[in-house]
């Protein structure tokens, strides 16, 4: 059964990955022939001045979506986890943003605000026609905004699945014990929550690492170099710049800083991986 | 217990998939024109063709197209088109792929160069000794961003476009000034515009080749067309050149200036925006390519027709030593035979230049659209269309061009035309001084 899979994933997965840490050692243009180059990508990657700038950038976006996305989708993930009626009707609503392509939103988004032709300009606020994309702070500011509001549904649908397995007996003998809905949420809610945390904040932080295509066609990494990502800089220096060697180690470093990541997460997650959270065990 | 389980291997699977998804790209690249290489011509042997889209050019490109297969329908070319940004990646991975159409569209110079040396496009050059009727009927200049180490390895076609300053003839007589014809007088137009509100110069400036076209003038108009030359050809310490300097300082003066309108860095020139900019009269006046004049006459309203768009070579530099007739810009688009076509497609190709590309039909189209051709006594055809003055103008501007120099991202490498336009990009952020944007393209391009 699992055998189709891993055929799969070796063709698509590791075979691509090889290659990638072939190339690292290699020249190549992406037309010519491809040449060893020895180490010299690598030190020429480590010690360009804007590899720092890329990698700060990189986790920046990270960090700050991780901090606006967690708390509320926990809260939202929460708040549909009820059983009333309007709850599943709004749960339809919140789930939206997910069904548009990223580069669809990136479009949207980039049109609305536009200073000259955009939302806040068509409408005559001025609070609204800032410079959003134009200046480097705001820019960063959208890209978390945008990468949230198009997130925040998806993780709260992990954490409402979440929520849902917490037994009800839990909240029941709190009650008795005359626990309020906020001691609930901190005492039983959050802390059931633990593994579901861990996931989705995996999901968060390795996947803002490869995410490319919103910010990419929002700002192109602009203003100036603003919102280069690592991700941006690998496809800008192999695909527009041709040097395919550098963007491939660029690609082995995220990948390292990718497993590194998903490790340090399950570490948090306390060596108590095979311990149950289930009641009575 | 199950449920830490099953967690547990997702952890693994997530932590290895998604750093993937981007290797992945790295590694294949968008694998190339699957839906229209593959599904074309059955057995592969129509040649195929990929150009840009838009307006004007697409309808002319493809019309041609559709006049060769009418007149060749045993050997039909199949075309596809491409937006311009994501053009220039899409065909060069097709050709490092090996999937290159039969015609390769592109801008000649830089590129065309890193192809020829790969083998991946044909030595046109015996072609053209054996056929100097479709050679002669060019302009000449036209063949030197073709031309690599001596040979020929495109056919030139399509239209000549200069980079010129327009403006909006309405928003200057509302202000009550006059156009620049010094740096000095745009420097001094710049507060007056701001005051009324209306943004001096309309930029697309996320596309950053557009903010290289002020550079591409100010280093000519200051210092003559050898200061870039010298850059292009590797030698030392080029950039640091002090006109050089001072073209760059010059543009962040004019950045620091409010010149530019407000957000220039998050506008891209491929959705025209930059163009919408000028004839709405948001901003005064825009520094860009031949080609957008199509785009004002199709989405202007009557910015064209009423006669309120005005048009100028860019204006001198007090002092400068450049000659004020020089231009930038594209000398002609260009066609190239893939190598890697059966002989069969090349033939195809090579009747397709020959009898189609600009054909008196393609030329007549080019005019109404707004355009020059690169045909030589093209200037008769211009007087009957509408837009005479404007194709005159554009003639004028590049049969008169003492140098008629090449973009400079076309001109260069594909490697160091990267370097330079986030170089260029950081400059206009005002994010690095003249210096350091010296030292930086030094780097690039010393030998």
């Amino acid at each position: 059964m699992a055998l189709p899979a891993v055929l799969v994933f070796v063709g698509f997965g590791i075979v691509p990955l090889l290659g990638v840490l072939a190339l690292s050692f290699a020249n190549w243009n992406g037309i010519g022939a491809i040449t060893a180059a020895g180490g010299r990508n690598w030190v020429a990657v480590l010690k360009d001045p804007s590899l720092p700038h890329a990698v700060w950038v990189t986790f920046l976006i990270m960090v700050l979506s991780w901090a606006v996305q967690t708390p509320i989708s926990l809260l939202l993930g929460v708040f549909i986890a009820g059983h009333q009626r309007y709850r599943e009707a709004l749960a339809v609503l919140y789930f939206l943003p997910l069904l548009l392509s990223s580069a669809a939103i990136a479009i949207a988004y980039k049109s609305l605000l536009d200073p000259n032709f955009g939302l806040g300009a068509g409408l005559g606020i001025p609070l609204l026609s800032q410079n959003w994309l134009g200046e480097g702070k705001l820019a960063i500011g959208v890209v978390v905004y945008i990468v949230s509001w198009q997130f925040i549904p998806f993780h709260s649908l992990i954490y409402q699945g979440g929520v849902r397995q917490i037994p009800r007996s839990m909240y029941e003998a709190a009650e008795i014990d005359g626990a309020g809905r906020m001691r609930q949420l901190f005492s039983i809610t959050i802390p059931q929550l633990k593994y579901t945390i861990i996931t989705s904040s995996t999901l968060m932080t390795v996947g803002s690492l490869t995410f490319f295509d919103l910010i990419f066609i929002l700002t192109a990494g602009g203003p100036g170099n603003a919102t280069r990502t690592l991700a941006l800089d690998m496809y800008i220096r192999g695909f527009q710049a041709d040097l395919m060697g550098p963007a491939s180690v660029i690609a082995v470093l995220l990948v390292l800083v990718g497993l590194g990541l998903a490790l340090l997460l399950r570490r948090l997650g306390g060596g108590s991986a095979s311990e149950s959270q289930m009641e009575g065990a | 217990m199950a449920r830490a389980s099953v967690s547990r291997r997702n952890f693994l699977g997530l932590a290895v998939a998604a750093p993937l998804a981007g290797t992945a790209l790295a590694a294949c690249g968008t694998s190339g024109p699957s839906t229209s290489s593959s599904s074309v011509g059955g057995g592969g042997s129509a040649a195929t063709y990929w150009y840009l889209s838009g307006a004007p050019g697409e309808g002319i490109r493809t019309d041609t197209v559709k006049r060769f297969d009418k007149a060749n329908p045993s050997t039909p070319i199949k075309g596809t088109t491409f937006q311009n940004d994501a053009y220039k990646t899409k065909v060069k991975t097709a050709i490092g792929a090996g999937q290159a159409p039969t015609i390769i569209w592109g801008w000649g110079g830089g590129t065309l160069r890193q192809y020829a040396q790969a083998d991946q496009v044909v030595d046109l050059t015996s072609w053209f000794s054996s056929n100097a009727a479709v050679k002669d009927r060019l302009f000449p200049s036209a063949f030197g961003a073709a031309t690599v180490d001596g040979k020929i390895y495109a056919m030139p076609c399509e239209t000549v476009q200069p980079i010129v300053l327009y403006y909006n003839k309405t928003v200057f007589d509302k202000v009550g000034v006059q156009p620049p014809t010094t740096w000095a007088e745009l420097m001094a137009l710049v507060p007056k515009f701001n005051d009324r509100k209306i943004a001096p110069l309309s930029l697309g400036g996320q596309s950053r080749w557009t903010n290289m076209m002020w550079l591409e003038f100010l280093f000519d108009r200051i210092g003559g067309s050898e200061v870039f030359q010298a850059a292009a050809e590797g030698q030392k310490d080029a950039w640091s050149n002090p006109a050089a300097l001072d073209a760059l300082g010059k543009v962040q003066d004019l950045v620091k200036a409010n010149g530019f309108i407000k957000g220039f860095a998050s506008i891209t020139a491929d959705s025209n925006a930059d163009v919408a900019l000028l004839y709405t009269g948001k901003a005064a006046m825009m520094l860009h390519g031949s080609w957008t004049y199509g785009t004002m006459v199709a989405d202007g309203g009557d910015f064209v027709s009423g006669g309120h768009v005005g048009y100028l070579n860019f204006p001198t530099v007090e002092g400068g030593k450049g000659d004020p007739s020089d231009t930038v810009g594209n000398p002609a688009q260009y066609l190239s035979i893939s190598a890697k076509a059966t002989p069969a497609q090349q033939e195809t190709a090579k009747k397709f230049f020959a009898t189609q590309v600009l054909s008196d039909a393609e030329v007549k189209e080019w005019v109404a659209s707004g355009g020059v051709p690169i045909v030589k006594g093209s200037d008769t055809l211009l007087a009957g269309s509408k837009d005479a003055d404007f194709l005159k103008f554009i003639y004028g501007v590049s049969s008169g061009a003492k140098v008629f120099a090449q973009s400079w991202d076309q001109a260069l490498p594909p490697t160091a035309a990267e370097s330079l336009l986030s170089n260029i990009a950081n400059l206009f952020q005002l994010s690095i001084s003249p210096q350091q944007f010296a030292s930086n393209m030094n780097a690039v391009t010393n030998k």
